[in-house]
């Protein structure tokens, strides 16, 4: 394909700093390129050559993880969830843990396509492709613990208002039935914004296809998009309309999650913190993974100009809010806990610092409380290493914070006569490592096959863009198409 | 070549964004009616010089939202607090849940499942009917076989006058194409 300038060596692999600019007017999203040619050859690439070999290397090590994980469920299936080391207080760990953890992983793609676009943050365009993606792999990821988890995986159907011979309905007061409803409805508008945000790039992708197959499959794909303004007009409004309904529907979904605790009357559970507690935590974590996923895969696939410094300054600002978020709601548990004079919830909540996983706690704590604080301090927040390391720290703390709300809340509540401990056997293990290879695969073959990046969506917010550019008499349209240009 | 006598339209190709937006002005001034831009992304205000009415679609989203609500409303009601049969593809009957001594109508409780089924429904409207008000998917289209149209997916901008427009005479649209200042000129084939 022509473009417009020769293509460098090192273009796309190379930090340019672009942090340094004001945070209001418009800000470069786009650097080290002018023309519409080079953003499109820029991220069709990916797609269209042979990935590096470090790609070959993940996709191996995720494949044989997906193996182990289908030896897992299946060994599972076969024999029961007694294979897990779940036990009479406990009858909630790993599983659940891993179902909110992955759930949460999700908001941030959501935020990012949903909220940020409806207040106009233009430096979405960068990252929402591929954080979107992320969700849709973290709910499959998310989807398969709670299937799994009822035992006899034949009758899953009966979570669904299916008409059967049985006469039977699902209860439809019991907030895991709500779960139900929420995540599938989650996944299956995820999964439509994702689409239809992704035709117009489909259709480029087709247009530059070499090989035939190539051409057939993108072609389907993009199901005759041809760029029509008349079409874009519905688009757009499709796509805000998307966006408005997506936003409460993502607050909804951890809210709904944190139902299944709060509706509950187990102490350290039934707290009204939840709902909001749970939204903050899922878009930190979630914003945790997208930094970890960006740094390598814009290193790797040299996207540095698309995926700039800036972005990853501004998602690693949303982190310190939501950790400070977090932290406050951690706090906020434990005043109310002493404030409310409940023994119980006392008790639960001392037992969680100082009782059986204390470490469990205490790792949670640093991890999501403590190292973040180091994003105040810019270098941190511009350093690439340094801000792959907090993304690990939240990830982990992140899922160390479900744990400890399941599983120590279980294993001690009213009566002392039913405690009992939870030690996860080597399945518990098995089908957690390997749901994190789930969501490397169906992320590898993502960055491989479709477009990593908006294309359509970035060339619109470049300079170039703007069709009063260059004409002085449109002084006043000029004002309005740049406004809200961050 | 035969199909000359029938073409698609004519296609008229621009380099920017301010170029096809003075184009799309003039087409419309001109008084055509059956013609299009074809850009790589939503150029900001092209619809409105290209004088689009604005879409039907959110009302049609509206309708199916509360639709959803209605459906979570009822969907609830006859399952857990209703003993009457209904024909749903085949005949079902509800069955009246009495858990602790709550009341069968306990509504709060059915908040979230309403509120999932409206916005499940909202927002797969938003995206079929859009689909289906563009008359896609499409698996074939003129546009599409010809070979300089690719880039209207990369870089270039396009005005397309088809031929079934009433104004449309070839050499005349294509003299007043070329008026406009266009790249490039070419007769779109109809196959």
């Amino acid at each position: 394909m022509s473009s417009t300038s020769p293509q460098s060596a090192t273009k796309g692999f190379v930090d340019t700093d672009n942090t340094q600019q004001p945070l209001t007017g418009r800000v470069q999203l786009v650097l080290n390129m002018h023309s519409f040619g080079e953003v499109t050859h820029q991220v069709c690439r990916v797609a269209e050559n042979r990935p590096p070999l470090a790609w070959y290397v993940a996709f191996a090590i995720c494949l044989g993880m997906v193996g182990f994980l289908g030896f897992c469920v299946t060994y599972l299936i076969f024999t029961g969830v007694g294979v897990w080391g779940l036990n009479n207080p406990v009858m909630w760990a790993y599983d659940i843990t891993n179902f909110v953890f992955w759930v949460g992983i999700g908001h941030a793609g959501t935020l990012i396509s949903a909220i940020l676009f409806l207040f106009r943050q233009k430096w979405r365009t960068g990252i929402n492709r591929f954080a979107e993606a992320m969700t849709i792999f973290a709910v499959i990821c998310a989807g398969l613990f709670p299937g799994i988890h009822v035992g006899r995986v034949w009758f899953a159907y009966w979570l669904f208002p299916i008409p059967n011979s049985m006469d039977m309905w699902p209860q439809f007061r019991s907030p895991l039935l709500w779960d139900v409803f929420a995540v599938s409805t989650y996944f299956t508008v995820s999964l439509v914004f994702w689409y239809i945000g992704m035709v117009p790039d489909l259709a480029t992708l087709r247009d530059r296809a070499k090989g035939k197959f190539q051409q057939f499959a993108y072609g389907l794909a993009a199901i005759g998009w041809r760029g029509s303004m008349r079409h874009w007009h519905r688009y757009e409004v499709a796509y805000l309309l998307l966006a408005a309904l997506a936003t409460p529907l993502v607050l909804s979904v951890h809210s709904v999650v944190s139902f299944d605790f709060a509706v509950s009357q187990v102490p350290g559970w039934h707290t009204t913190i939840f709902p909001p507690y749970f939204v903050a935590g899922a878009i930190f974590s979630g914003f945790a993974m997208v930094v970890s996923l960006a740094v390598p895969a814009r290193q790797l696939f040299g996207l540095k100009d698309l995926i700039t410094l800036r972005h990853l300054d501004n998602m690693n600002k949303i982190i310190l809010l939501t950790g400070c978020m977090v932290g406050y709601a951690y706090s906020m548990e434990f005043f109310i806990a002493w404030y409310s004079g409940a023994m119980y919830e006392k008790f639960a909540f001392v037992n969680r610092a100082f009782g059986q996983y204390w470490w469990a706690y205490w790792i949670m704590v640093s991890c999501n409380v403590i190292t973040p604080q180091l994003f105040w301090f810019k270098a941190v927040r511009t350093s690439i290493p340094l801000m792959f390391i907090l993304s690990i720290f939240v990830n982990v703390g992140m899922w160390f914070e479900r744990f400890v709300i399941i599983v120590s809340s279980l294993a001690n509540d009213y009566l002392p006569s039913s405690w009992d401990a939870f030690v996860p056997t080597w399945v518990d293990i098995g089908t957690m490592v390997g749901a994190f290879g789930l969501f490397g695969v169906l992320f590898l073959l993502f960055c491989r096959y479709l477009p990593m990046i908006a294309i359509a969506e970035v060339k619109a917010v470049m300079p170039e863009a703007d069709p009063h550019a260059g004409h002085a008499g449109h002084a006043g349209d000029h004002a309005h198409a740049t406004e809200g240009s961050r | 070549m035969t199909t000359h006598a029938h073409p698609y339209g004519i296609m008229a190709e621009f380099e920017t964004p301010a170029q096809i937006m003075e184009a799309a002005k003039k087409v419309s001034a001109a008084g055509y009616r059956f013609w299009d831009c074809h850009t790589p992304f939503a150029v900001h205000g092209l619809d409105k010089a290209m004088g689009i009415k604005r879409t039907i679609l959110p009302v049609l989203v509206f309708g199916a939202g509360a639709t959803g609500a209605t459906l979570g409303i009822f969907l609830q009601a006859f399952t857990n607090a209703s003993s009457v049969s209904i024909w749903a593809l085949v005949w079902v009957t509800g069955y009246p849940f009495l858990i602790s001594g709550k009341p069968l109508m306990s509504v709060p409780s059915w908040i979230p499942v309403i509120f999932e089924l409206t916005i499940l429904l909202a927002a797969l409207s938003a995206a079929g009917l859009m689909l289906l008000l563009n008359g896609l998917p499409r698996l074939s289209h003129p546009l599409l076989s010809n070979n300089r149209f690719r880039r209207a997916s990369d870089d270039r901008f396009f005005v397309v006058i088809e031929a079934r427009d009433p104004k449309f005479l070839r050499s005349k649209t294509e003299a007043f194409l070329k008026s406009l200042g266009a790249k490039h000129i070419e007769v779109v084939e109809n196959r």
